[in-house]
Protein backbone atom coordinates (compact mmCIF):
# COMPACT_ATOMS: atom_id res chain seq x y z
CA UNK A 1 0.00 0.00 0.00
CA UNK A 2 1.20 3.43 -0.53
CA UNK A 3 2.39 6.12 1.95
CA UNK A 4 -0.18 8.48 0.73
CA UNK A 5 -2.99 5.51 0.50
CA UNK A 6 -2.82 4.35 3.89
CA UNK A 7 -2.77 8.09 5.14
CA UNK A 8 -5.65 8.40 3.61
CA UNK A 9 -7.33 5.44 5.18
CA UNK A 10 -6.14 6.81 8.46
CA UNK A 11 -7.58 9.67 7.93
CA UNK A 12 -10.78 8.64 6.64
CA UNK A 13 -10.65 6.30 10.17
CA UNK A 14 -10.28 9.00 12.52
CA UNK A 15 -12.80 11.01 10.85
CA UNK A 16 -15.45 8.70 11.67
CA UNK A 17 -14.57 7.82 14.81
CA UNK A 18 -14.62 11.46 15.63
CA UNK A 19 -18.39 11.58 13.97
CA UNK A 20 -20.00 8.62 15.86
CA UNK A 21 -18.36 9.76 18.72
CA UNK A 22 -20.53 8.53 21.79
CA UNK A 23 -21.25 4.53 19.67
CA UNK A 24 -16.88 5.12 19.65
CA UNK A 25 -16.70 5.98 23.07
CA UNK A 26 -19.13 3.21 24.18
CA UNK A 27 -16.86 0.56 22.38
CA UNK A 28 -13.82 1.88 23.76
CA UNK A 29 -14.62 1.60 27.27
CA UNK A 30 -16.40 -1.87 26.75
CA UNK A 31 -12.82 -3.02 25.33
CA UNK A 32 -10.99 -0.69 28.58
CA UNK A 33 -13.10 -2.94 30.90
CA UNK A 34 -12.83 -6.18 29.00
CA UNK A 35 -8.74 -5.67 28.70
CA UNK A 36 -8.52 -4.23 32.61
CA UNK A 37 -10.53 -7.73 33.84
CA UNK A 38 -8.33 -9.63 31.41
CA UNK A 39 -5.38 -7.94 32.27
CA UNK A 40 -5.88 -8.23 35.98
CA UNK A 41 -7.16 -11.82 36.05
CA UNK A 42 -3.65 -12.87 33.81
CA UNK A 43 -1.60 -11.19 35.91
CA UNK A 44 -3.31 -12.62 39.12
CA UNK A 45 -3.06 -15.96 37.64
CA UNK A 46 0.78 -15.75 36.15
CA UNK A 47 1.76 -14.97 39.76
CA UNK A 48 0.23 -17.65 41.48
CA UNK A 49 1.23 -20.04 39.09
CA UNK A 50 4.78 -18.82 39.80
CA UNK A 51 4.31 -19.14 43.23
CA UNK A 52 3.00 -22.64 42.78
CA UNK A 53 5.86 -23.56 40.64
CA UNK A 54 8.12 -22.31 43.14
CA UNK A 55 6.84 -23.68 46.04
CA UNK A 56 6.29 -27.52 43.75
CA UNK A 57 9.82 -27.08 42.60
CA UNK A 58 10.95 -26.73 46.11
CA UNK A 59 12.57 -30.37 46.92
CA UNK A 60 13.23 -30.08 50.22
CA UNK A 61 11.20 -32.38 52.82
CA UNK A 62 11.03 -30.75 56.42
CA UNK A 63 11.08 -33.64 59.40
CA UNK A 64 10.34 -31.96 62.52
CA UNK A 65 11.83 -34.30 65.49
CA UNK A 66 9.69 -35.20 67.96
CA UNK A 67 10.73 -32.83 71.44
CA UNK A 68 11.34 -35.99 73.22
CA UNK A 69 14.04 -37.48 71.25
CA UNK A 70 17.47 -37.90 72.55
CA UNK A 71 20.63 -36.97 71.10
CA UNK A 72 21.15 -40.56 70.15
CA UNK A 73 17.52 -41.28 68.85
CA UNK A 74 18.40 -37.96 66.84
CA UNK A 75 21.69 -39.69 65.69
CA UNK A 76 19.55 -42.44 64.13
CA UNK A 77 16.72 -40.85 62.64
CA UNK A 78 19.15 -39.00 60.31
CA UNK A 79 20.54 -42.35 59.58
CA UNK A 80 16.99 -43.92 58.53
CA UNK A 81 16.33 -40.62 56.82
CA UNK A 82 19.65 -40.47 54.85
CA UNK A 83 19.57 -44.54 53.32
CA UNK A 84 16.12 -43.62 52.36
CA UNK A 85 15.25 -43.96 48.68
CA UNK A 86 15.62 -40.63 46.34
CA UNK A 87 17.04 -38.71 49.64
CA UNK A 88 19.97 -36.97 48.35
CA UNK A 89 21.02 -34.90 51.59
CA UNK A 90 20.27 -34.56 55.21
CA UNK A 91 20.94 -31.37 57.13
CA UNK A 92 20.21 -30.20 61.01
CA UNK A 93 18.36 -27.10 61.40
CA UNK A 94 18.09 -26.32 64.87
CA UNK A 95 15.42 -24.51 66.85
CA UNK A 96 17.14 -21.68 67.30
CA UNK A 97 18.42 -21.10 63.31
CA UNK A 98 14.62 -22.17 62.79
CA UNK A 99 13.43 -19.38 64.82
CA UNK A 100 16.52 -16.75 63.55
CA UNK A 101 14.56 -17.59 60.53
CA UNK A 102 11.21 -16.74 61.59
CA UNK A 103 12.64 -13.26 62.97
CA UNK A 104 14.24 -12.31 59.83
CA UNK A 105 11.14 -12.86 57.58
CA UNK A 106 8.93 -11.33 59.86
CA UNK A 107 9.83 -8.60 62.09
CA UNK A 108 11.86 -8.57 65.54
CA UNK A 109 8.88 -9.14 67.72
CA UNK A 110 9.62 -13.23 67.59
CA UNK A 111 12.58 -12.70 69.36
CA UNK A 112 10.36 -12.87 72.65
CA UNK A 113 10.31 -16.64 71.86
CA UNK A 114 14.06 -16.91 72.09
CA UNK A 115 15.88 -19.52 74.53
CA UNK A 116 13.19 -21.82 76.48
CA UNK A 117 10.10 -19.98 75.16
CA UNK A 118 10.88 -20.58 71.57
CA UNK A 119 7.65 -23.40 70.35
CA UNK A 120 9.35 -24.25 67.52
CA UNK A 121 10.66 -27.86 66.62
CA UNK A 122 14.23 -28.90 65.37
CA UNK A 123 14.16 -29.93 61.69
CA UNK A 124 15.94 -32.25 59.34
CA UNK A 125 15.72 -30.69 55.71
CA UNK A 126 15.61 -33.99 53.32
CA UNK A 127 16.48 -32.60 49.96
CA UNK A 128 15.45 -35.45 47.35
CA UNK A 129 17.00 -35.73 44.03
CA UNK A 130 13.64 -34.21 42.24
CA UNK A 131 10.10 -32.37 43.78
CA UNK A 132 8.14 -35.39 42.17
CA UNK A 133 9.88 -37.49 44.63
CA UNK A 134 8.96 -35.19 47.39
CA UNK A 135 5.57 -36.83 48.77
CA UNK A 136 6.57 -40.50 48.64
CA UNK A 137 9.94 -39.10 51.36
CA UNK A 138 7.62 -37.57 52.88
CA UNK A 139 5.48 -40.71 53.57
CA UNK A 140 8.12 -42.15 54.36
CA UNK A 141 9.79 -40.12 56.90
CA UNK A 142 6.22 -40.10 58.35
CA UNK A 143 6.11 -43.44 59.39
CA UNK A 144 9.53 -43.15 61.23
CA UNK A 145 10.11 -42.78 64.59
CA UNK A 146 10.65 -39.48 67.00
CA UNK A 147 8.93 -37.44 63.72
CA UNK A 148 6.53 -34.99 65.08
CA UNK A 149 5.19 -33.91 61.50
CA UNK A 150 6.43 -33.51 58.04
CA UNK A 151 6.28 -31.09 55.68
CA UNK A 152 6.47 -30.56 52.03
CA UNK A 153 5.99 -27.74 49.41
CA UNK A 154 4.23 -30.31 47.36
CA UNK A 155 1.12 -30.86 49.56
CA UNK A 156 0.25 -26.60 49.07
CA UNK A 157 1.00 -26.37 45.68
CA UNK A 158 -1.62 -28.87 44.87
CA UNK A 159 -4.10 -27.14 46.52
CA UNK A 160 -2.83 -23.67 45.03
CA UNK A 161 -3.24 -25.29 41.44
CA UNK A 162 -6.52 -26.57 42.23
CA UNK A 163 -7.47 -23.24 43.48
CA UNK A 164 -5.93 -21.81 40.65
CA UNK A 165 -8.44 -23.93 38.38
CA UNK A 166 -11.68 -23.25 39.58
CA UNK A 167 -10.91 -19.17 39.45
CA UNK A 168 -9.13 -19.69 36.30
CA UNK A 169 -12.74 -21.50 34.69
CA UNK A 170 -14.99 -18.64 35.82
CA UNK A 171 -12.58 -16.48 34.88
CA UNK A 172 -12.57 -17.49 31.30
CA UNK A 173 -16.17 -17.34 31.00
CA UNK A 174 -16.70 -13.29 32.43
CA UNK A 175 -14.21 -12.91 30.11
CA UNK A 176 -15.66 -14.55 27.30
CA UNK A 177 -19.01 -12.60 28.06
CA UNK A 178 -17.40 -9.04 27.68
CA UNK A 179 -15.13 -9.90 24.94
CA UNK A 180 -18.36 -10.65 23.10
CA UNK A 181 -19.78 -7.40 24.38
CA UNK A 182 -16.70 -5.84 23.17
CA UNK A 183 -16.84 -7.20 19.78
CA UNK A 184 -20.68 -6.43 19.19
CA UNK A 185 -20.40 -2.76 20.47
CA UNK A 186 -17.28 -2.27 17.73
CA UNK A 187 -19.61 -4.12 15.04
CA UNK A 188 -22.20 -2.06 15.59
CA UNK A 189 -19.90 0.83 15.45
CA UNK A 190 -18.32 0.42 12.42
CA UNK A 191 -21.88 -0.91 10.77
CA UNK A 192 -23.11 2.91 11.49
CA UNK A 193 -20.25 4.38 9.73
CA UNK A 194 -20.77 2.08 6.97
CA UNK A 195 -24.29 3.53 6.97
CA UNK A 196 -23.58 6.41 7.14
CA UNK A 197 -20.72 6.69 4.12
CA UNK A 198 -23.15 4.51 2.10
CA UNK A 199 -23.32 6.78 -1.13
CA UNK A 200 -19.30 7.35 -0.74
CA UNK A 201 -18.68 3.59 -0.75
CA UNK A 202 -21.37 3.29 -4.15
CA UNK A 203 -19.63 5.86 -5.41
CA UNK A 204 -16.47 4.22 -4.92
CA UNK A 205 -17.59 0.95 -6.11
CA UNK A 206 -18.48 2.80 -9.84
CA UNK A 207 -15.45 4.53 -10.42
CA UNK A 208 -13.35 0.80 -9.45
CA UNK A 209 -11.64 1.20 -6.34
CA UNK A 210 -10.42 -2.29 -5.11
CA UNK A 211 -12.39 -3.62 -3.08
CA UNK A 212 -9.82 -3.46 -0.43
CA UNK A 213 -9.13 0.27 -0.45
CA UNK A 214 -13.23 0.44 0.66
CA UNK A 215 -12.47 -1.78 3.55
CA UNK A 216 -9.48 -0.43 5.13
CA UNK A 217 -11.12 2.48 6.86
CA UNK A 218 -13.24 0.26 8.66
CA UNK A 219 -10.82 -1.92 9.22
CA UNK A 220 -8.28 0.42 10.77
CA UNK A 221 -11.04 2.36 12.76
CA UNK A 222 -12.30 -1.08 14.58
CA UNK A 223 -8.68 -1.42 15.30
CA UNK A 224 -7.99 2.08 16.43
CA UNK A 225 -11.28 1.80 19.03
CA UNK A 226 -9.27 -1.55 19.90
CA UNK A 227 -6.02 0.08 20.16
CA UNK A 228 -7.40 2.98 22.51
CA UNK A 229 -9.35 0.55 24.25
CA UNK A 230 -6.46 -0.89 25.75
CA UNK A 231 -4.29 1.81 26.43
CA UNK A 232 -5.94 2.38 29.95
CA UNK A 233 -5.99 -0.82 31.09
CA UNK A 234 -2.58 -1.18 30.44
CA UNK A 235 -1.35 2.07 32.11
CA UNK A 236 -3.76 1.20 34.91
CA UNK A 237 -2.58 -2.34 35.66
CA UNK A 238 0.99 -0.88 34.90
CA UNK A 239 0.53 1.14 37.87
CA UNK A 240 -1.08 -1.24 40.05
CA UNK A 241 1.60 -4.41 38.98
CA UNK A 242 4.55 -2.45 40.47
CA UNK A 243 2.70 -1.11 43.78
CA UNK A 244 1.97 -4.94 44.36
CA UNK A 245 5.53 -6.08 43.54
CA UNK A 246 7.03 -3.54 46.33
CA UNK A 247 4.68 -4.88 48.71
CA UNK A 248 4.67 -8.20 47.61
CA UNK A 249 8.57 -8.20 47.73
CA UNK A 250 8.82 -7.29 51.26
CA UNK A 251 6.67 -9.41 52.48
CA UNK A 252 7.99 -12.38 50.54
CA UNK A 253 12.29 -11.17 51.22
CA UNK A 254 14.08 -14.12 53.17
CA UNK A 255 12.08 -17.40 50.90
CA UNK A 256 13.22 -17.87 47.90
CA UNK A 257 9.46 -16.98 46.38
CA UNK A 258 9.12 -14.28 44.08
CA UNK A 259 6.28 -12.70 42.47
CA UNK A 260 7.15 -12.03 38.35
CA UNK A 261 9.46 -9.34 38.32
CA UNK A 262 7.70 -5.91 36.52
CA UNK A 263 10.07 -5.20 33.74
CA UNK A 264 9.80 -8.04 31.37
CA UNK A 265 6.53 -9.48 32.58
CA UNK A 266 4.92 -6.17 32.23
CA UNK A 267 6.26 -5.69 28.74
CA UNK A 268 4.58 -8.92 27.89
CA UNK A 269 1.22 -8.47 29.33
CA UNK A 270 1.10 -5.02 28.09
CA UNK A 271 1.67 -5.64 24.50
CA UNK A 272 -0.30 -8.97 24.75
CA UNK A 273 -3.36 -6.39 25.87
CA UNK A 274 -2.65 -4.21 22.83
CA UNK A 275 -2.63 -7.30 20.61
CA UNK A 276 -5.91 -8.44 22.01
CA UNK A 277 -7.53 -5.02 22.14
CA UNK A 278 -6.67 -4.79 18.63
CA UNK A 279 -7.55 -8.29 17.27
CA UNK A 280 -10.88 -7.75 19.22
CA UNK A 281 -11.63 -4.27 17.17
CA UNK A 282 -10.22 -6.03 13.77
CA UNK A 283 -12.83 -8.88 14.42
CA UNK A 284 -15.74 -7.06 15.26
CA UNK A 285 -15.39 -4.42 12.05
CA UNK A 286 -15.33 -6.91 10.07
CA UNK A 287 -18.37 -8.86 11.21
CA UNK A 288 -19.97 -5.38 9.82
CA UNK A 289 -17.81 -5.12 6.37
CA UNK A 290 -18.64 -8.67 5.59
CA UNK A 291 -22.74 -7.93 6.21
CA UNK A 292 -23.36 -4.88 5.48
CA UNK A 293 -20.17 -3.62 2.67
CA UNK A 294 -21.14 -6.00 -0.18
CA UNK A 295 -18.02 -5.33 -2.25
CA UNK B 1 -16.01 -3.26 -28.48
CA UNK B 2 -19.45 -4.03 -26.33
CA UNK B 3 -20.23 -7.85 -27.18
CA UNK B 4 -23.33 -9.75 -25.86
CA UNK B 5 -23.98 -13.10 -27.29
CA UNK B 6 -27.27 -14.87 -26.18
CA UNK B 7 -27.87 -13.02 -22.97
CA UNK B 8 -29.99 -14.12 -20.39
CA UNK B 9 -30.93 -13.05 -16.86
CA UNK B 10 -33.66 -14.64 -14.61
CA UNK B 11 -33.46 -12.36 -11.10
CA UNK B 12 -34.51 -14.97 -8.07
CA UNK B 13 -38.12 -13.63 -8.11
CA UNK B 14 -38.53 -15.67 -11.13
CA UNK B 15 -38.69 -12.73 -13.67
CA UNK B 16 -36.70 -13.04 -16.75
CA UNK B 17 -35.49 -9.32 -17.36
CA UNK B 18 -33.09 -10.66 -20.45
CA UNK B 19 -34.22 -13.11 -22.92
CA UNK B 20 -31.53 -13.87 -25.14
CA UNK B 21 -30.75 -10.36 -26.01
CA UNK B 22 -27.51 -9.92 -28.73
CA UNK B 23 -26.05 -6.92 -29.78
CA UNK B 24 -22.49 -5.28 -30.69
CA UNK B 25 -21.39 -2.06 -30.41
CA UNK B 26 -18.13 -0.79 -31.76
CA UNK B 27 -15.73 1.42 -29.85
CA UNK B 28 -16.12 5.35 -30.76
CA UNK B 29 -20.50 4.27 -31.33
CA UNK B 30 -23.06 6.44 -29.40
CA UNK B 31 -26.29 4.65 -29.07
CA UNK B 32 -29.58 5.11 -27.46
CA UNK B 33 -31.09 2.47 -25.51
CA UNK B 34 -34.83 3.19 -25.72
CA UNK B 35 -37.76 0.94 -25.15
CA UNK B 36 -41.24 0.75 -22.10
CA UNK B 37 -40.56 0.66 -18.49
CA UNK B 38 -39.70 -3.05 -17.24
CA UNK B 39 -38.82 -3.94 -20.86
CA UNK B 40 -35.32 -4.66 -19.34
CA UNK B 41 -32.92 -1.88 -20.46
CA UNK B 42 -31.67 -1.45 -16.90
CA UNK B 43 -30.89 -4.84 -16.72
CA UNK B 44 -29.08 -4.65 -19.89
CA UNK B 45 -27.18 -1.37 -19.60
CA UNK B 46 -25.99 -3.04 -15.63
CA UNK B 47 -24.59 -5.73 -17.16
CA UNK B 48 -22.30 -3.82 -19.21
CA UNK B 49 -20.68 -2.48 -15.38
CA UNK B 50 -21.44 -5.49 -13.97
CA UNK B 51 -23.81 -4.30 -11.78
CA UNK B 52 -26.20 -7.31 -12.74
CA UNK B 53 -24.17 -10.56 -13.52
CA UNK B 54 -25.95 -12.69 -16.48
CA UNK B 55 -27.75 -16.04 -16.02
CA UNK B 56 -26.17 -17.07 -19.38
CA UNK B 57 -24.61 -16.06 -22.49
CA UNK B 58 -21.49 -14.44 -23.36
CA UNK B 59 -20.65 -10.72 -22.21
CA UNK B 60 -17.15 -8.87 -23.49
CA UNK B 61 -16.63 -5.32 -22.58
CA UNK B 62 -13.12 -4.28 -24.57
CA UNK B 63 -11.06 -7.55 -23.06
CA UNK B 64 -13.13 -8.07 -20.27
CA UNK B 65 -15.41 -11.52 -19.95
CA UNK B 66 -18.18 -10.02 -17.82
CA UNK B 67 -19.68 -13.67 -17.01
CA UNK B 68 -16.70 -15.42 -16.09
CA UNK B 69 -14.80 -12.37 -14.32
CA UNK B 70 -13.85 -12.72 -10.75
CA UNK B 71 -15.10 -10.70 -7.97
CA UNK B 72 -11.90 -9.20 -7.28
CA UNK B 73 -11.26 -7.87 -11.28
CA UNK B 74 -14.46 -5.95 -10.98
CA UNK B 75 -13.09 -2.72 -9.93
CA UNK B 76 -10.49 -2.84 -12.85
CA UNK B 77 -13.61 -3.11 -15.68
CA UNK B 78 -15.30 -0.39 -13.88
CA UNK B 79 -12.36 1.93 -14.35
CA UNK B 80 -13.03 1.27 -17.87
CA UNK B 81 -16.68 2.05 -17.71
CA UNK B 82 -17.80 5.55 -16.75
CA UNK B 83 -21.62 5.79 -15.41
CA UNK B 84 -23.92 8.48 -14.75
CA UNK B 85 -27.27 8.52 -12.99
CA UNK B 86 -30.36 10.64 -12.83
CA UNK B 87 -29.79 11.10 -9.78
CA UNK B 88 -26.72 12.60 -9.90
CA UNK B 89 -25.15 10.81 -6.47
CA UNK B 90 -22.71 13.72 -6.04
CA UNK B 91 -21.38 13.92 -2.71
CA UNK B 92 -22.64 16.97 -0.69
CA UNK B 93 -20.02 17.57 1.69
CA UNK B 94 -17.67 17.35 -1.55
CA UNK B 95 -16.74 20.81 -3.28
CA UNK B 96 -17.10 20.37 -7.19
CA UNK B 97 -13.35 19.91 -7.07
CA UNK B 98 -13.29 17.44 -4.60
CA UNK B 99 -16.06 15.45 -5.92
CA UNK B 100 -13.98 14.70 -9.16
CA UNK B 101 -10.78 14.52 -7.25
CA UNK B 102 -12.18 11.71 -4.91
CA UNK B 103 -12.99 9.65 -8.13
CA UNK B 104 -9.64 9.72 -9.13
CA UNK B 105 -8.39 9.78 -5.30
CA UNK B 106 -10.10 6.28 -4.61
CA UNK B 107 -8.22 4.74 -7.90
CA UNK B 108 -4.89 5.84 -6.14
CA UNK B 109 -3.75 8.39 -9.14
CA UNK B 110 -1.02 10.98 -8.54
CA UNK B 111 -1.99 13.83 -6.72
CA UNK B 112 -0.66 15.92 -9.42
CA UNK B 113 -2.18 13.72 -12.47
CA UNK B 114 -5.63 14.27 -10.71
CA UNK B 115 -4.88 18.34 -10.34
CA UNK B 116 -4.62 18.78 -14.04
CA UNK B 117 -7.28 16.07 -15.04
CA UNK B 118 -10.07 17.68 -12.74
CA UNK B 119 -9.12 21.08 -14.31
CA UNK B 120 -9.50 19.91 -17.82
CA UNK B 121 -12.56 17.63 -17.51
CA UNK B 122 -14.27 20.90 -15.95
CA UNK B 123 -13.13 22.90 -18.54
CA UNK B 124 -14.55 20.13 -20.75
CA UNK B 125 -17.97 20.52 -19.14
CA UNK B 126 -18.13 24.37 -18.51
CA UNK B 127 -17.78 24.55 -14.93
CA UNK B 128 -14.24 25.76 -14.05
CA UNK B 129 -16.13 28.55 -12.68
CA UNK B 130 -17.84 26.77 -9.97
CA UNK B 131 -15.15 25.02 -8.57
CA UNK B 132 -15.39 25.85 -4.58
CA UNK B 133 -18.88 25.10 -4.77
CA UNK B 134 -20.77 22.41 -3.04
CA UNK B 135 -23.54 20.36 -4.89
CA UNK B 136 -26.52 22.16 -3.13
CA UNK B 137 -25.08 25.76 -4.64
CA UNK B 138 -25.73 24.13 -8.52
CA UNK B 139 -28.48 23.62 -10.48
CA UNK B 140 -29.65 20.43 -11.75
CA UNK B 141 -28.29 20.91 -15.37
CA UNK B 142 -24.78 22.10 -12.98
CA UNK B 143 -24.92 18.75 -11.02
CA UNK B 144 -25.52 16.51 -14.07
CA UNK B 145 -22.65 18.28 -16.16
CA UNK B 146 -20.05 17.31 -12.52
CA UNK B 147 -21.29 14.05 -12.28
CA UNK B 148 -20.08 13.35 -16.24
CA UNK B 149 -17.28 15.38 -15.23
CA UNK B 150 -16.39 12.52 -12.72
CA UNK B 151 -17.57 9.62 -15.18
CA UNK B 152 -14.98 10.75 -17.50
CA UNK B 153 -11.99 11.94 -15.04
CA UNK B 154 -10.59 7.91 -15.36
CA UNK B 155 -10.97 8.46 -18.59
CA UNK B 156 -12.74 5.70 -19.14
CA UNK B 157 -13.35 4.07 -22.93
CA UNK B 158 -17.66 3.55 -22.23
CA UNK B 159 -19.76 6.20 -20.47
CA UNK B 160 -22.73 4.72 -19.62
CA UNK B 161 -25.95 7.06 -18.98
CA UNK B 162 -28.65 5.96 -17.26
CA UNK B 163 -31.61 8.92 -18.10
CA UNK B 164 -28.98 11.40 -17.81
CA UNK B 165 -31.60 13.63 -18.70
CA UNK B 166 -34.44 12.89 -16.83
CA UNK B 167 -34.90 15.33 -14.05
CA UNK B 168 -33.80 18.31 -16.10
CA UNK B 169 -36.02 20.64 -18.25
CA UNK B 170 -35.84 20.81 -22.07
CA UNK B 171 -32.88 23.22 -22.70
CA UNK B 172 -30.50 22.07 -20.47
CA UNK B 173 -31.24 18.25 -21.12
CA UNK B 174 -29.50 19.78 -24.76
CA UNK B 175 -26.87 21.05 -23.13
CA UNK B 176 -26.15 17.46 -21.62
CA UNK B 177 -26.67 16.12 -25.26
CA UNK B 178 -23.58 18.56 -26.32
CA UNK B 179 -21.18 17.45 -23.81
CA UNK B 180 -22.14 13.79 -24.05
CA UNK B 181 -21.51 14.68 -28.20
CA UNK B 182 -18.38 16.12 -27.54
CA UNK B 183 -16.82 13.33 -25.17
CA UNK B 184 -18.14 10.80 -27.97
CA UNK B 185 -16.37 12.54 -30.40
CA UNK B 186 -13.10 12.13 -28.75
CA UNK B 187 -13.36 8.48 -28.94
CA UNK B 188 -15.51 7.45 -25.85
CA UNK B 189 -18.33 4.95 -26.27
CA UNK B 190 -21.44 6.77 -25.20
CA UNK B 191 -24.73 4.39 -24.20
CA UNK B 192 -27.32 5.90 -23.24
CA UNK B 193 -30.64 5.13 -21.96
CA UNK B 194 -33.36 7.63 -22.18
CA UNK B 195 -37.45 8.06 -22.39
CA UNK B 196 -36.64 11.50 -24.02
CA UNK B 197 -38.03 11.29 -27.57
CA UNK B 198 -37.33 14.46 -28.71
CA UNK B 199 -33.42 13.73 -27.66
CA UNK B 200 -33.80 10.65 -29.64
CA UNK B 201 -35.02 12.20 -33.07
CA UNK B 202 -33.59 15.42 -33.26
CA UNK B 203 -29.83 14.19 -32.06
CA UNK B 204 -29.33 11.02 -34.40
CA UNK B 205 -27.57 8.27 -33.29
CA UNK B 206 -28.11 4.26 -33.31
CA UNK B 207 -31.27 3.21 -31.25
CA UNK B 208 -31.61 0.37 -29.95
CA UNK B 209 -35.13 -0.83 -29.04
CA UNK B 210 -35.45 -3.32 -25.80
CA UNK B 211 -38.85 -4.72 -25.23
CA UNK B 212 -39.17 -8.18 -23.59
CA UNK B 213 -35.70 -8.52 -22.64
CA UNK B 214 -34.56 -8.81 -26.65
CA UNK B 215 -33.21 -6.01 -29.06
CA UNK B 216 -36.40 -5.97 -31.36
CA UNK B 217 -35.02 -2.72 -33.03
CA UNK B 218 -31.41 -1.87 -34.00
CA UNK B 219 -31.70 1.08 -36.61
CA UNK B 220 -28.85 3.41 -37.40
CA UNK B 221 -29.64 7.32 -37.19
CA UNK B 222 -33.33 5.74 -35.58
CA UNK B 223 -36.11 7.41 -34.06
CA UNK B 224 -37.43 6.97 -30.98
CA UNK B 225 -40.71 5.09 -32.20
CA UNK B 226 -43.34 4.96 -29.23
CA UNK B 227 -45.62 7.64 -28.21
CA UNK B 228 -44.67 10.13 -25.78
Amino acid sequence: MKVRTLKRHLIESLKSLKRNGWMSLAAISAVAVTLLLVGSFVAMLMNVNKLATDIENDVSVRVYIDLAADEKEQKKLETELSTLKNVDTVEFSSRESELKQVVGSYGNEFNLFQGDDNPLYDVFIVNTDSPENTAAVAKKAEALENVAKVNYGGATADNLFKTMNTVRNVGVIIIGALVLTAVFLISNTIRITIMSRRTEIEIMKLVGATNWFIRWPFLIEGALIGFIGSFIPVAFISFLYVTIYDIGTTYLSGTYFALLTPSPFLFQIGSAMLAIGIVIGAIGSSISIRRFLKV
Amino acid sequence: MIEMINVYKKYPNGITAVNGLNVRIEQGEFAYVVGPSGAGKSTFIKMMYREEIATKGTIKVGEFDLVNMKDKDIPYLRRHVGVVFQDFKLLPRLTVYENIAYAMEVVEKNPKVIKKRVLEVLDLVGLKHKIRMFPNELSGGEQQRIAIARAIANMPRVLIADEPTGNLDPDTSMEIMAILEQINTQGTTVIMATHNSQIVNVVKHRVLAVENGRIVRDQLEGDYGYEG
